[in-house]
């Protein structure tokens, strides 16, 4: 095949230079807010780390099963007993955090480490991501800079709940995945 | 032959459903109106994507050479398939060797392109299909109408009939909240009992051997991450040279499909999950035939947004079933020809040349351009239909008459203003089905100039 290729091509053109695209002068986490807002999502500006207990549960006040990889969430269900990841098929909510939040389209990236079960963040009824103020760039450009994306063997950029138009263009949020995601920008 | 004008008069047939069809993907087009005027530099973007896509298909052998080692290296197992058959065949071998009966599939045109469902069903294997779209029109039997929306034909009272019959949804209940609801509950069960998952690819790494595969419902990552054989099934020109150029493309993508800065899930898959299995096909079935096609290796640089569906103005009031492939509309109509050129002669035809495609395309693809040429192509290899080739012959003849041409339509201005409309709307004038001929003018141009200008 690559033989093939090799005749049939054109010759070498060179690869351009992506160039530093302008900034907008807004704060970030107002224009992140706008744009997550846009797709579904909810964001919450929280100072302060201490009430995400009551945050949570003020939330989703009849979750039953609550999974989270992170120390400072209670949950219902531990992640290091779940060897089968069908088991995570009745999860209410999961609470993950952040590595990085894009401003322009309130997409945010995790990775494995920051799930610890893949399709946690995709088979959980509700997603909530923690992400700290501090981590958010305006483009995608800037966000490719700072992530490695084969650092683990999977990462994604989730930029709202799991959505669909495919019955008459007529939007319906929770298709496959979350119904709902939450942003706690901390 | 495919007919897409006779299919396409079968769709205007019903004239307010045409309506509704050219309405709703007219909306499609206006929010990726909206969407793109948000960023100053959206221009600079489309001609970036150019760039890169250009670059790829002038190193595509060593670009692949290098995802490949680097997809190993990842504890991936990489096929190559040089056709359909070849790739259907993979992908029953690896679901064959772990005994597999049940698999989840997310959209890919791709495997549609290759009819892997149909092949693999006879083999006895279940495939579901798993996109809301992809699974609506598997229910009811059909080919998907539009590469983003495959079920943007259907109407959701039909949804609602359908899905009564084979999901037990409530009769008469066509609400698409309702509808979608049901599908999740469905698929949920799909999810959790498949064996394997098969994914398409929106964009290959060379530089790290991973793929990429961007969806709103999350329904490629519930299907990969919840069974232990993932395959992913890739066209040699969905490659890309750096994970930096992901930069560009996720901001051009879901702008340009469905007016969203980008798309919900955008999945970078790279290792195999623990225990589990990863396999990327990379697929040639033609392309590199149409990398070899000079006017016409652009099409490759094609991400499959469906812009120029949504902007077409045959597209959207002929139906995506009208073109008889995969891909429809103005992309399908420049990639159809190299596949079979007989086949698909009259696709090309199928466009006014308006360049409304070109003027969308988030790769700077010359929709149109390569339209005309492939008109050139099809003309001088004798595939015009009789009654085209006819007239085409008789207008060249008159054309380089000079004298006979002027006396002709002289002739003709008369004639059109004397004969009765019975004589002159007759089975030849094809033109004159739909439309009436413009009123003709008292003179010509020429005869104009030269009374007014000439002294």
């Amino acid at each position: 095949m690559l033989q093939r290729i090799r005749q049939a091509k054109p010759e070498v053109t060179p690869l351009p230079e992506i160039p530093g695209f302008a900034v907008p002068a807004e704060v970030l986490p107002i224009l992140f807010k706008e744009n997550s807002e846009k797709l579904g999502s909810r964001v919450l500006l929280t100072a302060s780390k201490l009430n995400l207990k009551e945050q949570v549960l003020q939330l989703f006040p009849d979750a039953k099963k609550i999974a989270s990889p992170l120390s400072e969430v209670d949950t219902t269900v531990d992640l290091g007993d779940i060897s089968d990841p069908h088991e995570l098929a009745d999860i209410d909510v999961a609470i993950i955090r952040g590595q990085i939040g894009v401003a322009e389209n309130g997409a945010i990236w995790v990775d494995e480490q920051d799930m610890q079960h893949r399709v946690l963040p995709f088979i959980t009824q509700h997603l909530v991501i923690l992400l700290s103020q501090d981590k958010l760039v305006y483009n995608m450009h800037q966000a490719y800079a700072k992530t490695q994306v084969d650092q683990t063997g999977f990462g994604v950029f989730i930029a709202g709940p799991s959505k669909t138009a495919d019955i008459e263009q007529s939007l319906v949020i929770g298709a496959q995945g979350p119904r709902s995601l939450t942003v706690i920008l901390d | 032959m495919n007919q897409h004008a006779q299919k396409a008069a079968a769709f205007i047939r019903n004239a307010e459903r045409t309506r509704w069809h050219d309405d709703a993907l007219w909306m499609v087009r206006s929010k990726r109106d909206t969407a793109t005027h948000d960023i100053p530099e959206w221009e600079q973007l489309r001609e970036l994507g150019s760039l890169v896509k250009n670059n790829v298909l002038s190193k595509l052998d060593e670009y692949l050479d290098e995802f490949e080692a680097n997809a190993q290296k990842n504890g991936v197992q990489v096929h190559w398939a040089a056709d359909a058959e070849e790739h259907n065949r993979i992908v029953h071998d690896i679901l064959a060797k772990k005994k597999i009966a049940r698999i989840v599939k997310s959209k890919s045109m791709l495997t549609e392109e290759c009819h892997l469902n149909e092949y693999l069903i006879e083999k006895g294997i279940e495939v579901i299909d798993t996109d809301l779209g992809e699974r609506i029109i598997q229910l009811k039997e059909e080919a998907p109408s539009h590469i983003v929306m495959p079920a943007i034909h259907l109407k959701k009272e039909e949804i609602g009939a359908l899905f009564h019959e084979k999901l037990h949804t409530e009769k008469g209940a066509s609400d698409p909240q309702y509808l979608t609801e049901s599908a999740r509950q469905h698929l949920r069960e799909k999810f959790l009992q498949a064996q394997a998952a098969v994914t398409g690819v929106n964009f290959g790494i060379a530089e790290t051997g991973g793929v990429v595969v961007c969806t709103n419902e999350g329904n490629a990552d519930m299907g990969v991450h919840l069974s232990p054989v993932q395959i992913h099934c890739m066209g040699i020109e969905k490659i890309i040279p750096k994970a930096e150029h992901l930069g560009i493309f996720t901001r051009l993508l879901g702008r340009s499909a469905t007016g969203q800065p980008i798309t919900i899930y955008t999945s970078h898959h790279h290792r195999p999950k623990p225990g589990g299995e990863m396999h990327i096909v990379i697929v040639d079935n033609g392309r590199t035939d149409q990398l070899g096609r000079k006017d016409f290796r652009n099409s490759l640089k094609c991400i499959r947004c469906g812009a120029c569906m949504n902007t077409c103005p045959i597209y959207r009031r002929s139906g995506g079933h009208s073109y008889g492939y995969t891909v429809p509309g103005p992309i399908g109509s420049i990639l159809t020809p190299g596949k079979d050129l007989k086949k698909y002669s009259d696709l090309p035809f199928a466009s006014t040349l308006c360049g409304s495609c070109s003027d969308v395309c988030p790769v700077k693809i010359d929709i149109h351009a390569q339209l005309y040429k492939w008109r050139q192509v099809i003309a001088e290899e004798g595939h015009l239909p009789a009654g085209k080739k006819k007239s085409m012959q008789m207008t060249s003849w008159l054309f380089a008459r000079p004298k006979l041409y002027r006396m002709a339509g002289k002739w003709g201005r008369r004639m059109l203003r004397l004969l009765p409309k019975g004589l002159i709307y007759n089975r030849f004038n094809t033109w004159g089905r739909d439309r009436d001929l413009p009123e003709a003018p008292k003179e010509s141009f020429q005869e104009w100039y030269q009374k007014n200008r000439r002294s």
